[in-house]
């Protein structure tokens, strides 16, 4: 009985891990190992078989400029989401968090693009893109403007890219901030009036650090979604013109499909990885020191 | 407890195996096909009425034709399927996909199964230019099925408001410019309507390989192992199709979107546009206009790429498949239901007996425009495909879109593109 007894919460606790451990190893840990070891092969044919060829595909990685390429547009495409989506989604959460008419029915406006499929809203917005036909145009052209080939030129097209997909991504963001305004104590803002603090230094000094928690988990998340999404180039540009608005995944998709070089894929795969390992990383690091919880 | 999670597996084992063993045997033979829909319209329950039909005549040869997405989704079903040993043994697939279909030992050759010499003479009942992107190495390695061509939509009622003759569209490089631009519409810094618009993003080698043999060049060679992207005659189509939007202004410069291009043509933003025969049904349902439809210009011949799905039979499966297979595409090709299938999804009827059918002869009389795909097959091509084909397409594509977008000029990007092509396929030759 004693014996039994001694052994039954290490088993236990196996058994409780093990449906994670499953999942984990099988679809995240097994893939990434395998990943690594496809990417120092070569492709293999019927003709030519697949052979060890050691980091010769990350020298090839080295001389695509079209790697280069995308993973500048990557770097801007970051630079343009991350920032603007945050702030925006602040932005909206305080405001929908104040007393004001129809508030639910704001809360569910600024919400709704999250709720769409981005694939449905690349439709969308291809449509608002298009020149003369497009909405943006027939704006423009009320106020004098002509028109121009949004998606067509190397110049605007990865910015209306990013466009879309703060507007896609705020809302989302808005709700986690929305959650944390709500948690704050009132007393807090109720002590700042009595002191004689205006609104913007009671924001700065006093609810955007007690908000750090969540800009970090939403920061992360960005991160990610920046490398992440790519749903909408398949619909708006695919890519082009001439690789103006292609992204990291997205080039990885058409070397692994339509290419069909598994291991050149696998090798950029390695590098998206590992770009985003240090990322978050960094950010867990950074900003682990500057964050209050309470 | 560990025991019970071995027994758990076992049992699971067990059970896969009970779920997977009625799958051998039972038939007599049994067919599995992907095919790829690349068009709008309900074609898979005309693929399902066709194989239907097969199986009344052959109730010993059972068929599953599965829905497998579009043309890249095809292919890489087909491969995995390959790789995981429950192969189809027969498909439609890019026609362009042959090259990668040899590389990777996928395919078997049809003049390897057929027997009779009434098979062999079958072969040669296509339309000899939808059977150049099926043949290399002096085989015959895919049947057209689903195909398509570009042609030239052009609106009459913007013809007439312009003073141009409605029945007389463009038939030379030079005419496309000067009537484009007696079509272009100005009204101050705006314009109202472009005279022409060819798409420039999805497919951009597709639109290219027609204006390079209008120039009388073909971008590659027949075995697959050569592109001619820096021709002189290839770099002048490329600046042709630039001087549209820069220099005679007929055409909105950059590049022009593949998938919103019909909507502009339906809301009269152009009075001409070139796009796929696949869009023949759609254009006639929405057009608000009267349209005509053209084969596209010569410069100094006229010329188009073929496009879309062509049958293969795969190598791994049983001689007693392969007979079956060939059995089943025949009987898919037949004229009869080759004018079926091109009456009811706008593709090409795929051999020139088809159009003496009845049924093909009459649509053709109530719908003319059906029959221009089918007359500028005599001057059309190969699409563009060969080893390594993703990669050679993708050099292609962003070498027109940088010449279009004007970060490179015609010359050094096909050049660039040119040799970057030679580096990928010179173990090939």
């Amino acid at each position: 009985m004693r014996r039994v007894r001694s052994i039954t919460p290490h088993v236990y606790g196996w058994l409780l891990l093990t449906p994670a451990a499953i999942l984990l190893i099988a679809f995240t840990h097994y893939p990434t190992v395998a990943t690594l070891v496809q990417s120092v092969f070569s492709k293999g044919t019927a003709i030519r078989p697949s052979a060890f060829v050691g980091l010769n595909n990350y020298r090839l990685l080295l001389e695509d400029t079209v790697f280069w390429k995308v993973l500048w547009n990557n770097v801007l495409f970051g630079i343009g989401t991350i920032p603007t989506s945050i702030a925006l989604a602040i932005l909206m959460a305080v405001w929908v968090n104040g007393k004001l008419p129809a508030r639910a029915l704001t809360r569910l406006a600024f919400f709704t693009p999250t709720i769409l499929p981005m694939v449905a809203v690349a439709n969308i917005w291809l449509f608002f893109y298009t020149p003369e036909i497009g909405l943006l145009d027939q704006i423009g052209r009320v106020f004098g403007f002509a028109s121009h080939n949004w998606l067509g030129d190397p110049d605007t097209v990865l910015w209306c890219i990013v466009v879309m997909t703060v507007w896609k991504e705020a809302g989302f963001f808005m709700i986690f901030y929305l959650a944390a305004l709500q948690s704050l104590p009132p007393e807090l803002e109720e002590a700042g009036r009595l002191e004689g603090a205006s609104r913007w230094y009671y924001f700065r000094r006093v609810a955007f650090p007690l908000l750090m928690p969540t800009t970090l988990f939403v920061s992360i998340n960005a991160v990610i979604n920046s490398f992440k999404l790519v749903d909408q180039l398949f619909i708006l540009t695919k890519g082009g013109p001439d690789n103006a608005s292609s992204l990291l995944l997205y080039y990885i998709y058409e070397v692994a499909f339509s290419f069909l070089d598994v291991p050149y894929a696998a090798t950029l795969t390695m590098v998206l990885l590992s770009a985003l390992a240090i990322i978050a990383v960094g950010q867990f690091v950074f900003m682990d020191k500057r964050i209050h919880y309470r | 407890m560990t025991w019970s999670i071995r027994t758990a597996f076992v049992g699971l084992a067990v059970a896969g195996a009970l779920v997977l063993a009625p799958f051998s045997g039972a038939m007599a033979v049994e067919l599995t096909m992907y095919y790829p829909v690349a068009v709008g319209g309900p074609l898979t329950k005309t693929v399902d009425g066709l194989v239907a039909d097969f199986q009344k005549e052959n109730p010993d040869i059972k068929v599953n034709a599965i829905y497998a997405g579009n043309y890249n989704d095809a292919r890489i079903k087909a491969l995995a399927a390959l790789k995981s040993g429950q192969p189809a043994q027969l498909s439609v697939m890019f026609s362009i996909d042959i090259y990668e279909l040899i590389e990777q030992d996928a395919i078997v050759a049809f003049d390897d199964i057929v027997t009779t010499d009434e098979d062999r003479a079958w072969l040669d009942k296509f339309f000899p230019s939808l059977m150049e992107n099926g043949r290399t190495a002096n085989k015959t390695w895919g049947i057209p099925f689903q195909r398509s061509t570009i042609v030239m939509y052009y609106n009459k009622d913007a013809f007439r408001d312009a003073g141009l003759d409605p029945n007389q569209p463009p038939a030379t490089w030079d005419e496309l410019v000067t009537m484009g631009q007696k079509l272009t519409k100005k009204q101050g810094n705006n314009v109202e309507r472009w005279g022409v618009m060819i798409p420039s993003t999805g497919y951009p080698y597709w639109m290219f390989g027609a204006l390079t043999m209008q120039n009388d060049q073909v971008l590659m060679n027949g075995d697959g192992n050569k592109t001619n992207f820096d021709a002189p005659a290839t770099v002048e189509a490329l600046s042709y199709w630039l001087d549209l939007g820069q220099k005679h202004s007929v055409m909105p410069s950059g590049t022009i979107e593949w998938g919103t291009l019909r909507q502009n043509f339906l809301e009269q933003k152009t009075a001409m546009m070139w796009h796929s025969t696949g869009n023949l049904t759609a254009v006639k349902k929405n057009a608000k206009f009267d349209f005509g439809v053209a084969m596209l210009p010569a410069k100094k011949r006229r010329g188009t790429p073929t496009g879309g799905g062509n049958f293969y039979i795969f190598k791994d499966s049983t001689d007693e498949e392969k007979q079956a297979a060939l059995k089943l595409i025949k009987f898919l090709t037949q004229p009869e239901r080759t004018a079926e299938w091109s009456i009811k999804t706008g593709y090409i009827g795929t051999r020139p007996d088809a159009y003496e059918t009845p049924a093909l002869l009459s649509y053709v009389k109530e719908f003319p425009p059906a029959a221009v795909a089918r007359d500028q097959l005599e001057f059309a091509t190969a699409e563009l495909s060969t080893y390594q084909t993703g990669r050679v397409r993708k050099l292609l594509d962003d070498a027109i879109q940088a010449a279009l977008t004007g970060s490179k000029s015609p010359k050094d990007a096909l050049s660039g593109a040119q040799s970057e092509a030679d580096r990928l396929l010179r173990s090939y030759r």
